[in-house]
């Protein structure tokens, strides 16, 4: 046939087959590298040094029950357990489930810049904690106490009330969401600033929740958060094929056989509940939701099913890293290493990106 | 294949399409032509089930496509659609494997076979010098072939065009057209294509359905639809216009 001749004829071609197959290997194993890496450094060092062989040992011992000498005091033995173990636990789970976060809204919401707050679940979240320490009751359930519960109530509110804002006749419209988005979480920054005013000697409070950190972390926290990170991130894992459709729009991922109602739904719950059980146990650390998902895309290109829990791994190792520097600067707030890591780390990718990112 | 009963559609009280009747039977190749507005891309969109007639009905291979997931949809018509712009940096490749999201494994993604669709699709588009690059780097041109390229990995007994032409040049516009013939005579795929460009419908397609103001005013060969008069009222041009760009 004719078809088969002219320009549309096969060119010898130049498959790169190994780049595209192996290449997501090779990031996973580095990846992996690094995870461990980080959770070593992360429980070895802090204000009490303990020697990486007597880390490896205690937790050997503790958690694999083997039987090894023991090299070091029960103080260490402690300290490595009961507050670094459970510290850079939580660390790893909400960096991982904040990227998985940012790739699925950066996914679903075809915007680069997009992050996991970017529908309001940071002021959300934020209004909800300075409301909490307003409120002069103090309850603690499971270590818990107020602020987080009205953290992790706040965060979904406000994605709830944008997303039903937003809704243009039956369906939600990618723009609008975004930008009711905005406007809502305008209002909720107002109403945290006016919390703030009132908030007298809980200022400090407040604004340490803001800054974010893991230094409060406990067995029990981690217990409760765990699950609904780990399980919503696995849920959107599992939705890797409606991300992957929405790349070139909603009505061809129609085609492309999404329901693309119902799966925008289910993916913008299951991230914000992510997001929100992140920032309840945290507090608010920016950057990794944004810049884990775009490094892992300049790697292995946006084919959710990779990005996914590539990004999810690095994450992991970018907070576990960040909560380190932190903890050695002295206990400054997470947030700020994030922001200085990554926004100097965020300009560099966009500099080397092959082309200009849309907005 | 698909069929059309007393189908209309509308959009916020204004009537797209009134009480439209249409059959395709499985291996037809039919072009909707009519002016801006008429209802084309409408068409295209209810068979596709993505609009919800207000009355009448839409099936598919024998079922109605209101009672079908969007997966079966999927499966049974592959839509070469608008061109999109695209979030994040993705190489051509990347996109015509979008083709096979339908057939894909839910978990474990592409397999052996979706894989060797798509290196088909690549070398029957010829599309294979594009290979690494930048979808979004690529001319308009160079887009809609990757795009098209999209819709025949999708491998569907159906193929539905939305102006597959526009932004190709003369050459590149007989070539689709050729490769849309191709899929129709050598795979027995049914194609429905709107197009623009009177003369390439009239070359390549043997039946035309016009469309105009919502409603089907003429369906059969080409010298049956495209009469001098028939052009002169529903485009408002001089039928010696459309004489002239047809080859016969």
């Amino acid at each position: 046939m004719p078809a088969q001749a002219g320009i549309l004829a096969p060119r010898p071609t130049r498959w790169p087959r190994v780049a595209v197959a192996r290449r997501p290997f090779v990031v996973a194993a580095v990846g992996i590298g690094l995870l461990l890496l980080a959770l070593v450094a992360g429980i070895a060092a802090g204000s009490v040094a303990i020697a990486p062989g007597d880390t490896l040992g205690i937790l050997g011992r503790r958690l694999l029950g083997l039987d090894l000498a023991r090299t070091w005091s029960a103080a260490e033995e402690t300290i490595v357990m009961d507050i670094r173990l459970p510290r850079v636990l939580t660390a790893m789970v909400v960096g991982g489930g904040l990227a998985v976060a940012g790739a699925a809204f950066q996914g679903l919401l075809r915007n680069p810049l997009a992050d996991p707050y970017v529908l309001g679940t940071a002021s959300g979240a934020a209004l909800g904690a300075a409301i909490a320490v307003l409120i002069p009751v103090r309850v603690l359930f499971l270590q818990f106490g107020l602020i987080h519960a009205l953290a992790f109530l706040g965060a979904l509110a406000s994605v709830f009330v944008v997303y039903r804002l937003s809704r243009v006749g039956a369906s939600a419209p990618m723009t609008s969401l975004l930008l009711t988005g905005y406007a809502v979480g305008s209002l909720l920054a107002a109403g945290l600033a006016m919390a703030m005013y009132l908030s007298g000697t809980g200022l400090r409070q407040i604004f340490a929740y803001l800054l974010g950190g893991f230094e409060a972390s406990s067995w029990g926290r981690l217990a409760v958060a765990v699950p609904l990170i780990v399980l919503a991130s696995l849920a959107i894992l599992l939705r890797a094929r409606s991300l992957n459709g929405m790349l070139l729009g909603e009505e061809a991922a129609a085609h492309l056989g999404v329901d693309v109602r119902r799966e925008r739904a289910l993916l913008l719950a299951l991230a914000s509940l992510a997001t929100a059980a992140s920032v309840a146990i945290s507090g608010l650390i920016g950057f990794v939701g944004l810049v884990a998902p775009h490094v892992v895309r300049l790697l292995v290109g946006p084919n959710a099913r990779l990005v996914l829990p590539l990004a999810a791994l690095l994450g992991a190792s970018l907070m576990v890293g960040a909560d380190l520097v932190a903890r050695l600067l002295g206990e400054i707030p997470v947030g700020v290493v994030t922001a200085v890591i990554g926004a100097p780390f965020f300009l560099a990718i966009l500099r080397r990106a092959r082309s200009g990112y849309e907005l | 294949m698909i069929r059309i009963e007393g189908a209309t559609v509308a959009y916020r009280g204004r009537a797209a399409l009134r009480d439209v009747s249409l059959h395709i039977g499985a291996g037809e190749r039919v072009a909707i032509i009519g002016p801006n507005g008429a209802g084309k891309s409408t068409l295209l969109r209810l068979v596709a089930g993505l609009l919800a007639p207000a009355t009448g009905s839409v099936e598919l291979g024998g079922e109605r496509v209101d009672r079908l997931d969007r997966l079966a949809v999927a499966r049974r018509l592959a839509v070469v659609p608008q061109l999109p712009t695209l979030p994040f940096a993705t190489s051509v490749e990347e996109v015509v494997a979008l083709g096979r999201l339908p057939h894909e494994h839910p978990v474990r993604g592409m397999r052996p076979g979706d894989r060797a669709a798509v290196a088909a699709a690549i070398e029957r588009v010829g599309v294979g010098h594009l290979l690494g690059r930048d979808a979004r780097e690529l001319s308009l041109g160079e887009r809609q072939l990757v795009l098209l390229a999209m819709a025949v990995a999708q491998a569907a007994p159906i193929l539905i065009l939305d102006e597959p032409t526009v932004h190709l040049d003369l050459r590149h516009q007989v070539e689709v057209m050729e490769l849309v013939g191709d899929l129709n005579a050598r795979d027995g795929t049914t194609i429905l294509a709107v197009l623009h460009d009177l003369g390439l419908a009239a070359h390549f397609f043997p039946r035309l359905v016009l469309l105009d103001r919502g409603r089907i005013v003429a369906d059969g060969s080409p010298a049956e639809v495209l009469t001098p008069e028939r052009v002169r009222e529903v485009f408002g041009v001089d039928p010696e216009f459309v004489r002239l760009r047809a080859p016969r």
